[in-house]
């Protein structure tokens, strides 16, 4: 029923500013935008985002009002959507993926007045901010698990598309899995789509026959892990907890958490201090957090539980060297580590990642 | 290269990957299958992504509910049902049946969204397969031949007795005619308008079992637009199967099996542009076969059904 009232509500909305035109009168409610790349039923990335939303209209109560725009194509059709919600007169919107980023930066110009929020992006400008979550951190405890858990030595990775985001996450998760066991090699497979549950499980498929004993998603539905959960092998949720999918399969998940930021930067655009900002909390700051450690024994739950405090510490950082290149040659020697930058432009595999990237 | 040499024998001439094949396949082959059917008898239903969807909500929210036994006939239904409003625009109210097909596919995204709600992220116990466990057993053969769900042998009975059906009874052969002048078959005092609707039904009751095939094998979840563009390929394949049920069924396992090669050759170390060409296989084979076909206006005429997509208004 909640997908009947959001129609109507939309409708409604559709229907009433037709009628009265952008919104004026003072005390009217802040209004916000959501512009997701998947269903937010995906119970993975834009269910995470959506949960955010619905705990900004908790928060505020009638202060704001909040609306959102689902499966919306990365490309020409993001900016059509953008500017149908800023013309409408939403207040600030946030654009939850990637691929929303250049029609972010044309839309922003074109509307100086709304705030404008982009997921994982890196360009700004004066009414653009971007935010993001250190997911890699838990890539690094995955890798952690699945380095003590494997037995063929072989894991296999489904990755959606060639951008730093995802290319960090399976570097991440390598560099821990060959510190862990230095036989371990990842298997990547290019779905080239954030959401198709069909050929996300036929590539799970394709990965266990081939060998691999736990499978790794940056892919957003839970097809993966019902595959594992049928095969008897391991796999780790994304975006949310997917155990109702994979009670025996699932070890834990990388859950994202949206809540407090958009609770936060709401408050500051309605306070008038919103400023374009760059954000990427981590574990500590809470944007990211691992579901329960399950289906593994006692001590590798620990040792991953010990990892997440070291990482929340300070004391360990995912990229400290030294690390590798495929090739074999030193990217980062001993005692350091890769920076923010290097971090956000990453296009190369680590020691450890067989398979190869798509330009 | 030697990566590459090693995978096709090694990873390529095994079962499992002839089970993920069958596993691919399956859904195109069923809906397919529908869609010849209607085709043969001079329609033209774009609609079958959204039957597709129709079928696979039903069949999920049927086995969830109730059980696996009344999820399967459910599929058909829904899939039966949209294609139900399909004829009646089409065949009774004279509509363009491209425009209809194209409204039909949107109204099952958007209804089956709708409708759908509570069930997603609502998980289903994966179906057993049919046969038993001693069967399945026997090497190559066992997983091969008996280690599927009631979907694969369905999907077989399906298109063999849709051969049957089309090539060796009176009934097929009426239909054939429709589809080829329906003026002369109407002259002939064949019911063409009930004919159709009788072939637009059954092929939204096997779109709608391809999409259930989905919905309750392959992932056991219902979420919108799981289908992600199944219907279009089953269309493709079609053409690609120049209407003929045997060369169907061949082509249906041919695109299961590039989806499934593109996947595994990853692991083989060849550039990822090899795969990117294999994804585009399917639509660049289809091409090839329209532009072969078109060339030769005689077997154009051969293959195609001649009244495909054009109104049928009888004379009174």
């Amino acid at each position: 029923m909640k997908g009947l009232k959001a129609v109507l509500a939309s409708a409604a909305a559709a229907v009433s500013l037709t009628a009265f035109g952008p919104a004026s009168a003072q005390d009217d409610p802040f209004r916000v935008g959501y512009i997701y790349v998947g269903p937010i039923s995906d119970h993975g990335w834009s269910y995470q985002h959506d949960q955010g939303r619905l705990a900004v209209e908790a928060h505020f109560g009638d202060q704001v009002e909040t609306q959102y725009v689902e499966n919306v194509a990365e490309g020409p059709d993001t900016a059509r959507v953008l500017r149908q919600l800023a013309s409408s007169g939403v207040d600030m919107i946030f654009a939850t993926s990637f691929g929303f980023g250049d029609s972010v930066i044309d839309m922003a110009e074109q509307f100086p007045d709304v705030y404008f929020e982009h997921a994982t992006g890196y360009q700004r400008a004066d009414n653009v901010a971007t935010y993001s979550g250190r997911f890699y951190e838990g890539r690094t405890i995955l890798g952690n698990i699945a380095g003590q858990l494997t037995e063929t030595n072989q894991i296999g990775y489904i990755a959606s598309f060639p951008i730093p985001e995802v290319v960090r996450g399976i570097n991440a998760f390598a560099i821990e899995l060959r510190r862990v066991n230095p036989n371990a090699e990842v298997d990547v497979v290019w779905v080239n789509t954030w959401y198709n549950p069909s050929l996300e499980a036929e590539a799970a498929t394709a990965l266990i026959d081939q060998g691999a004993d736990i499978i790794v998603q940056h892919t957003d539905s839970p097809a993966a892990l019902q595959v594992a959960e049928e095969r008897g092998v391991y796999a780790f949720g994304q975006s949310s907890d997917m155990i109702a999918f994979a009670p025996d399969a699932q070890l834990t998940a990388i859950v994202d958490d949206w809540s407090q930021y958009y609770i936060d930067r709401v408050q500051a655009a309605m306070d008038g201090t919103w400023a374009s900002t760059d954000t990427w909390d981590d574990i500590d700051a809470g944007m990211v957090f691992m579901a329960d450690y399950t289906n593994m024994p006692d001590n590798v739950a620990q040792d991953a539980e010990a990892l997440e405090h070291a990482i929340v510490a300070g004391q360990r950082h995912p990229f400290q060297g030294p690390i590798y290149a495929q090739d074999g040659s030193e990217i980062v020697a001993e005692g350091q580590v890769l920076d923010d930058q290097s971090l956000l432009t990453m296009d190369y595999f680590v020691e450890g990642v067989t398979g190869s990237m798509p330009n | 290269m030697s990566g590459l040499f090693e995978f096709l024998i090694s990873d390529l001439l095994t079962v499992s990957f002839a089970v993920a094949v069958i596993g691919a396949a399956t859904p195109l082959l069923l809906a397919a299958t529908g869609e010849l059917i209607v085709e043969r008898s001079g329609v033209l239903n774009l609609g079958v992504e959204g039957m597709m969807l129709a079928g696979a909500l039903a069949g999920f929210a049927a086995s969830q509910e109730l059980s696996y036994a009344v999820g399967i006939p459910a599929a058909a239904l829904a899939g039966a049902l949209l294609a139900l409003i399909f004829a009646f625009f089409s065949q009774t109210l004279l509509t363009n049946q491209v425009a209809t097909g194209l409204a039909l596919t949107i109204f099952g995204i958007g209804i089956t969204k709708l409708i759908g709600e509570p069930y997603t992220g609502t998980p289903l116990e994966p179906m057993a397969p049919l046969f038993s466990e001693s069967l399945q057993q026997i090497p190559v053969i066992g997983p091969i031949v008996f280690g599927h769900d009631p979907f694969v042998y369905l999907s077989i009975v399906g298109i063999l007795g849709t051969w049957y059906f089309l090539f060796r009874t009176r009934a097929g052969l009426i239909l054939r005619a429709v589809g080829e002048d329906h003026s002369s078959a109407h002259a002939l005092g064949c019911h063409v308008v009930r004919i159709r609707y009788a072939a637009i039904l059954a092929g939204g009751a096997f779109a709608g079992l391809g999409g259930a095939y989905m919905s309750m094998v392959k992932t056991p979840q219902w979420n919108e637009g799981m289908t992600a563009g199944s219907g279009w390929i089953a269309l493709a394949l079609i053409v690609f199967a120049t209407w003929r049920p045997m060369r169907l069924w061949l082509g249906a396992y041919l695109f299961g099996a590039l989806l499934v090669l593109q996947l595994r050759i990853q692991g083989t170390g060849v550039s990822v542009g090899v795969t990117y060409f294999l994804t585009m296989v399917p639509y660049l084979a289809t091409i090839v076969v329209l532009v072969i076909m078109s060339w030769d206006k005689v077997a154009l005429r051969r293959h195609a059904p001649a009244s495909i997509g054009k109104i049928f208004k009888p004379a009174s």
